[in-house]
């Protein structure tokens, strides 16, 4: 059944309740369910989380929205640790972390075909062929220090082989800034697909944070610190191509929206019954959150939601291995490089991000190290 | 009894995936890697770091010589008591540990509706309790010589890193009693050894009282790590339909 955005008003907000037991249920099988249900998993942990991050921020520059930006964070931050619990302890931190960047390659890949916006999915293929060379240097560092084939996350879905090599990744800053799209002429989708990998991007990038010093290794160390370093510059990637003149209010509705119109794409597709019930429950508690941005917004803008909302949702996210796409843009694109807010062909790179990066690597480069002369194979490189 | 392996979808084989899988494979195969070498050069960066590293931590020095502590740390003189005050120490948080351990496992056995897997639940409880014994009778010893048992030794500390996956193990819901009697199995053969070892070295440093206190946890230990195995083979005998 097709949502209306501007109709459909889901579980209002004070009968969005949670006991303990509800935030903590059992968890998927590593082994037995398909990538895709962990991928949405990590994907909707991270857009939960960023609502959360989003809420703390309007509220601190907006002392009217304060209160009913904390009742719905209260229901965000149960949300997100429901989602989040779904993820098994047998899962190595490695392991992990391969599906986080299987995420941003498949997902991204997504985005990038949907992306009625040349520019912005420019962007998007540029920013997918960085995660997917995080993808081959984890997998050489989950063979060569847990002795594991990432393959056993991946279920074959995702190739492992290098990208846009991640020791040239590192950009000056003035090379990650990337123009927005307009607020009142960018379609609906544009806005849901930037605020989606934003989302993404910058929980991977608090993970890789959190979880780098958990390693004993100094090898897992550093490429951890590495990844985590174009993460951030992902994230500025990807936040600067959002519109800064939307008001908090919009963005709070786009906000509420994208939520919706991810849970839906999770409930369409989900195959766990479990996991599906509460992609359900997640998805009438957002309407529910949309549904009350939507009354403040016309309360204190004395707009129509329908000046930022269509009553239809666009086709939600396909969650399916995107190989052939990816390939294509691989043999196409690795060789580019960001220029100012353009992506250009490696010979036009400017002089600041060459000069930082060869600083950077002067004392050995951790992606390169840990990756020598690797090739996966199925069982991990020790069965070659 | 319960069964711990059972025939399903799991999909993190290649099997699984036989198309994908050629392509993935052809792939990986005709793409060089991006940098020469081998996994040596892991070996190489970790030199670099051993090479810089300082220790974890240090052992804190024995208190003041008083009462009892007197007369044992006599006996101490001329040898070094901060090695023997880290193996104590060691020793004194795996058996704390151990009674957590045997917590998780009771609760793991007492969940299931068949009764425990034909585990006695009050084998497990001795168990448990003499793990705790062991901890005092370690504790003791430590004030004996002076050295606090309330600080943790570097020793206790990195084996307090080598039991985490032990733990983890233990506290899943989705384990089965045979996985954790596995995980159960890793820690009782190592503290076995363990006991062993401390009593040679409480004898080396003439603490011939001790090391005969020792021998007695050491005697129970054994027991722990008779049945623990038993139980254990049998568990994935039976699972498989070939007896015990």
């Amino acid at each position: 059944m097709a949502l209306n955005l501007l109709h459909d008003k889901g579980c209002p907000l004070d009968r969005q309740r949670f006991t303990w037991k509800e935030l903590i249920q059992p968890p998927i099988s590593k082994l037995d369910d398909d990538a895709f249900t962990r991928i949405r998993v990590i994907l909707m942990n991270g857009i939960e989380m960023e609502a959360i991050r989003f809420s703390h921020s309007c509220a601190r520059m907006n002392y009217d929205l304060q209160l009913p930006l904390a009742k719905v964070r209260r229901v965000e931050q149960h949300q997100a640790s429901m989602v989040n619990n779904l993820l098994g302890a047998d899962h190595s931190t490695l392991e992990t972390t391969i599906g986080y960047e299987q995420v941003a390659i498949e997902v991204t890949a997504v985005v990038a075909q949907n992306e009625p916006d040349e520019y912005l999915a420019q962007l998007y293929r540029f920013g997918m062929l960085e995660d997917f060379d995080h993808l081959y240097r984890y997998t050489a560092l989950l063979d060569r220090l847990e002795g594991k084939d990432a393959n056993n996350i991946l279920q074959s879905y995702t190739d492992i082989v290098p990208g846009r090599p991640t020791s040239v990744e590192h950009r000056a800053p003035e090379d990650d800034l990337r123009a927005h799209y307009n607020r009142t002429q960018a379609a609906f989708i544009s806005k849901l697909h930037a605020l989606t990998i934003l989302a993404s991007e910058q929980q991977t990038h608090n993970f890789y944070m959190n979880v780098g010093p958990l390693y004993a290794d100094p090898v897992a160390r550093q490429l951890y610190a590495e990844i985590a370093s174009i993460e951030e510059q992902h994230i500025t990637q990807y936040e600067s191509m959002i519109d800064p003149n939307e008001t908090w209010l919009e963005k709070w509705l786009l906000h509420e929206a994208n939520e919706v119109y991810n849970y839906y794409g999770c409930v369409q597709q989900e195959s766990d019954s479990h996991v599906k019930a509460i992609w359900e429950r997640c998805l009438d508690y957002e309407l529910g959150h949309l549904e009350l941005a939507s009354e403040l917004f016309k309360k204190y803008e004395r707009r129509d939601p329908a000046e930022v909302l269509p009553a239809e949702l666009p086709e939600p996210i396909s969650y399916a291995s995107q190989r052939e796409f990816v390939r294509k843009v691989l043999s196409q694109e690795v060789d580019l490089r960001a220029r100012g807010t353009q992506i250009v062909d490696k010979s036009q790179e400017g002089r600041e991000s060459q000069e930082y990066r060869e600083h950077m690597n002067s004392s050995g480069s951790p992606s390169e190290i840990v990756a020598a002369g690797y090739q996966w194979s199925p069982g991990a490189e020790l069965v070659r | 009894m319960e069964k711990s392996t059972v025939v399903g979808l799991n999909r993190t084989g290649i099997d699984m995936s036989p198309i994908d899988i050629k392509e993935m494979l052809a792939l990986s195969n005709a793409t060089p890697a991006s940098s020469s070498g081998d996994e040596s050069s892991l070996a190489d960066m970790r030199k670099e770091y051993i090479a810089e590293a300082e220790v974890v931590g240090s052992v804190p020095p024995p208190g003041t010589l008083k009462g009892a502590a007197s007369t044992a740390m006599q006996k101490l003189t001329g040898k070094n008591p901060e090695a023997f005050i880290d193996k104590l120490g060691c020793r004194l948080a795996f058996e704390r540990t151990g009674v957590r351990l045997y917590d998780a496992l009771i609760a793991k056995c007492s969940a299931l509706g068949n009764g425990s897997a034909g585990i006695p639940l009050d084998t497990l409880w001795n168990f448990r309790n003499q793990e705790l014994q062991h901890f005092k009778l370690v504790e003791s010893a430590m004030r004996s010589i002076g050295a606090d048992p309330t600080a943790q030794t570097p020793s206790a500390d990195v084996n307090g890193m080598a039991s985490m996956g032990l733990i983890q193990v233990l506290t899943d819901p989705r384990t089965s009693v045979a996985q954790c009697l596995e995980a159960i199995l890793i820690a009782e053969l190592a503290d076995n050894d363990a006991w062993q070892m401390l009593i040679l070295f409480a004898e080396k440093m003439g603490m011939d009282e001790m090391a005969r206190d020792f021998g007695v946890a050491l005697s129970e230990e054994d027991i722990h790590l008779m049945h623990i195995r038993q139980w254990y083979q049998r568990m994935v005998f039976e699972d498989a339909s070939v007896g015990s």
